[in-house]
């Protein structure tokens, strides 16, 4: 791969806190070199940011590798930016070319309010796990790890719903701000496994009013979430969802 | 002497013994107890959850925006446990002996002895909370080997094991949070340890979000807050992984244990430029099926596709035939080193060797083909590779695609390139057998703590051993000390104690912020990562650490009286969290070239130059340094060294061979 050096202008969100207004800025950054990862290109704008006396830009992050989730920038109108299956830690300079504007965004939604710039607040997600993301069963209390097979393709199922790294992308791309498939994710990986089995009902009834509570938008079907989410959590786990939201609601309601 | 309180007995019972001695806590009274937790790893979020499980009153604390971002989650490959599914002669004694082993006979017995027991209730338990570890057809669960073992005792769930341990963990943390059992401080840092007559009391936490200082009191403060690996700047580490929390206890009086212990991981993606902010690992798992090789000719230009087979030196399974592509990870880094420093090596900057998937994706094409039932000799040799590469996106995928987001190259075409990069810190706070620090109430678990893996870990065991510390042990070990803290009432935050303490953090943030200097926090921790990496990295030698040390107080010097942090103290100021955090790496690395320095023999992942074999292997020196070095901090750059002697009673300690 041919590595190349470009000149990029930035057109990027500023806000001091959440309770002030915010406004975009535009700022140029040269010689970044193809190889750099997007937040690399962003620690070189901000230390320009630092020498010059200026506030740099606060952004979330922390792993660089693309699993803690903790990344959340939304590029060109698209969370994690242009690339299929990516965190914005993971996105490479070779994705722009030369002379390109670059509008970078915080995840936008009711449920996520923005802390400062491009940082926001997500513990809605930690809500709702709290209100049923779990098995309940106690330190010491487990069975022999092999006392139940599990038929290897649920628990291929499972482990692909439980990908989700909680990053909010799935929010931040639907026009409904809804965290369906972020849910989904976690009540398929669960309902999926016998260990889940017990709970069954309570927790997708829970998780959804949590879900609701927060301020999240209802699904419509666009299938945005899918297409942006990082590591590709299908949206077949949202009919997963609604078939045991209904079944679990026939089951309270006797 | 340091006295690690290793009960008497016979090492098998050793543990079992104390559960059936030490004192408990009921239950009325463990609701009145109060436990702080910081970090929210693998080690913290099973400590906090299991300790909420019993009924103390328990706070827990992370610097990211949720628990479940602690570093645990970046871990891939999987863990270690000795359940013996495979039936190929694994036991608890073969695991304690392989990790006994593996650290170079610089690790506890009786540690790593209860280490290797718990190892399997570890795996019951995730499984229980609905870990999906990999599968086989049967339905029961799947084993990969893994470095420096010859048994397959690693469970893993793809190349994400980490995760899926972790958010088993978390979501464990989180019931007890619903519960009310446990509350959840996320974007807070711990920046003091609060001492009252003697014991641990409380922290002293900021808030990230509005810069508050808050005082936290506890009975008993559990410090699960990781390892030191950014103190090189480049490692494998998240951007906020730190020191500080240990940093801060160590100041308080804890001792620091075998600063100069730290591992080099013998896979990582290559260093491509001054930019690089951090380093990517690629699973030691990628070693079961990868062959590693650098070209027989030095400075060889051509294409890894365009060297054939005779002219490549496959120079693990050349140097190590019995353990091959699998020794463990300090010899595998000091080989590539060794290569690339003789000129063999490869890329750009030559400074990589190659990790080549070809035979595997061949071998397990032909597999494929048989398992079908069809005659090999019918087959192309492209559907071959189309077969294998899919059993290789299957076992390995993730870390495929993320090699290719990162360098742009296809590894299922061409060989990855990879180089050693700081990985893990096995030294840490000194912890007894019960996990408490030289302070009373004040334990470390995980990472943070030194125990168990000598001066090298094995690959699959970091993950092992913070969910033993954090379900298995400290339930156990900490109420031995609670139970006579039944009779004190918690300590109110007003006390002068605390007020002391606020202020001590308070003016240190103040003095940080009026430096007004020219200079970045970020330069300042290049430079500092730049001199542990040159001079206490691979290689060491007694010129290189005395020159360190003076780099490193002049550094010091210099970011006291240059540095330049944006912003105010009272509100979110990333600037400011990581300008406290490098004035702490500051100081450690000035420890760990001490360490370094004092410690004149090769042992694990510190090699000393002055100490080898003819052929280039790590000497060890037994006779005057079978000890852990465990450091008293006794002012401004100035330690005074304590030992804790290693005694063998079961594992002989014999020079390490892997040939």
């Amino acid at each position: 791969m041919e590595h190349y050096n470009m000149n990029l202008n930035l057109k990027v969100w500023r806000q001091k806190n959440s309770k002030t207004n915010g406004e975009f800025k535009m700022y140029r950054v040269e010689n970044i070199s193809s190889e750099m990862s997007f937040l690399e290109m962003f620690d070189v704008l901000n230390e320009q940011l630092i020498a010059a006396g200026d506030e740099p830009i606060a952004f979330d992050h922390d792993c660089r590798e693309g699993i803690c989730g903790m990344c959340s920038m939304y590029i060109n109108g698209k969370p994690h930016g242009p690339w299929q299956a990516n965190t914005t830690c993971q996105l490479h300079m070779r994705a722009f070319k030369d002379g390109d504007t670059i509008v970078v965004e915080p995840w936008r939604a009711n449920a996520f309010p923005v802390i400062k710039d491009l940082v926001v607040d997500r513990s809605a997600f930690d809500r709702i796990i709290q209100a049923g993301g779990y098995v309940s069963v106690n330190t010491g209390n487990a069975v022999d790890g092999n006392a139940i097979p599990i038929n290897k393709d649920n628990a291929d199922a499972a482990f692909a719903a439980a990908m989700c790294i909680g990053c909010g992308a799935c929010v931040a791309a639907c026009k409904n701000s809804s965290a369906m498939l972020f849910l989904s994710a976690k009540v398929s990986h669960l309902a999926l496994l016998p260990q889940g089995e017990p709970e069954r009902h309570s927790r997708v009834l829970n998780m959804v009013a949590q879900m609701d509570k927060e301020g999240f938008g209802a699904c419509t079907n666009t299938g945005a979430c899918e297409a942006t989410c990082p590591k590709e959590i299908s949206i077949s786990n949202i009919a997963r969802l609604n078939q045991e939201y209904l079944s679990a609601s026939l089951v309270a309601e006797k | 002497m340091l006295d690690a309180k290793i009960p008497s007995g016979n090492l098998d019972n050793k543990w079992t013994d104390y559960k059936g001695h030490c004192k408990l806590v009921n239950p009325a009274n463990k609701r009145k107890l109060e436990v702080i937790v910081v970090g929210t790893g693998l080690a913290g979020a099973s400590a906090a959850a299991s300790l909420g499980e019993l009924g103390y009153k328990v706070k827990v604390f992370c610097f990211q925006d949720s628990p479940r971002r602690a570093h645990s989650i970046a871990a891939q490959g999987g863990i270690n446990a000795a359940k013996n599914y495979q039936n190929d002669g694994d036991s608890v004694f073969r695991l304690f002996y392989d990790t006994i082993k593996g650290g170079d006979y610089r690790a506890r017995e009786a540690n790593v002895h209860r280490l290797a027991e718990v190892s399997v209730n570890i795996i019951d338990q995730c499984v229980a909370q609905g870990v999906p570890f990999a599968r086989e057809y049967g339905g029961l669960l799947s084993n990969r080997s893994f470095g420096g073992t010859q048994v397959q005792r690693t469970f893993y769930a793809a190349g994400q094991t980490g995760q899926q341990l972790l958010i088993g963990a978390y979501q464990a943390l989180e019931r007890q949070v619903a519960l009310g059992n446990v509350t959840q401080y996320a974007r807070h840092e711990m920046l003091e340890i609060v001492m009252v007559d003697g014991k641990a009391r409380g922290i002293i936490a900021r808030n990230l979000v509005s810069g508050q200082l808050e005082r936290h009191f506890g009975h008993a403060v559990l410090l699960c807050s990781g390892g030191y690996g950014n103190v090189f700047y480049l490692s494998t580490n998240a951007m906020g992984s730190n020191v500080t929390a240990a940093w801060k206890a160590h100041k308080q009086g804890a001792y620091f244990a075998n600063p100069c212990f730290t591992q080099i991981h013998p896979t990582c993606i290559p260093v491509s430029g001054d930019h690089q902010s951090k380093l990517t690992l690629m699973s030691e798992s990628l070693r079961n099926d990868g062959r590693i090789w650098v070209p027989k000719k030095q400075g060889d230009n051509r294409k890894p596709n365009e060297i054939p087979e005779e002219e490549r030196d496959y120079y693990l399974e050349r140097r190590y035939p019995a353990f091959g592509n699998l020794v463990p990870r300090d010899v595998a880094s000091r080989a590539a080193k060794e290569r690339c420093d003789a000129g063999y090596g490869v890329g750009s900057s030559k400074q990589a060797v190659y990790l080549d998937y070809a035979a595997a994706i061949e071998r397990y094409g032909r597999t494929e083909i048989t398992k079908q039932g069809r005659d090999l000799a019918s087959v192309s040799k492209e559907e071959i590779i189309a077969l294998g590469k899919d059993v290789v996106k299957e076992k390995y995928g993730n870390l495929f695609d993320m090699y290719e987001k990162i360098t742009g190259e296809n590894p299922y075409e061409v060989p990855m390139r990879i180089y050693p990069a700081v990985h893990y810190t096995m030294g840490g706070l000194w912890v007894d057998y019960e996990l408490m620090t030289t302070v009373k109430g004040l334990y470390a678990l995980g990472e943070a703590n030194f125990s168990d893996h000598g001066a090298n870990r094995l690959g699959a065991s970091a993950l092992m051993q913070g969910l033993a510390d954090g379900y298995f042990v400290i339930p156990y070990t900490i109420g031995n000390y609670l139970a006579d803290e039944i009779y004190n009432k918690p300590i109110s935050t007003e006390h002068e104690a605390f007020a002391a303490a606020e202020k001590a953090v308070a003016d240190r943030l103040k003095t940080l912020i009026n430096i007004k200097g020219n200079t970045s926090v970020e330069t300042f921790h290049k430079r500092l990562g730049k001199i542990i990496w040159d001079k206490c990295g691979m290689a060491r030698n007694e010129e290189g650490l005395k020159q360190a040390i003076a780099d490193v107080q002049q550094l010091k010097k210099e970011f006291w009286s240059d540095v330049k942090i944006p912003g105010a103290i009272d509100e979110f100021n990333p600037e400011l969290d990581k300008a406290g955090r490098v004035a702490d790496f500051i100081e450690l690395g000035e420890l760990m070239c001490k360490d370094a320095l004092n410690r004149n023999e090769s042992c694990g992942g510190h090699f000393r130059e002055e100490s080898q074999t003819e052929d280039g292997e790590a000497l060890r020196h037994d006779d005057q340094y079978m000890y852990v070095a465990a450091w008293e901090y006794a002012g401004d750059s100035n330690w005074n060294l304590h030992k804790e002697e290693l005694k063998y009673e079961v594992i002989k300690p014999s020079q390490r061979n892997y040939k």
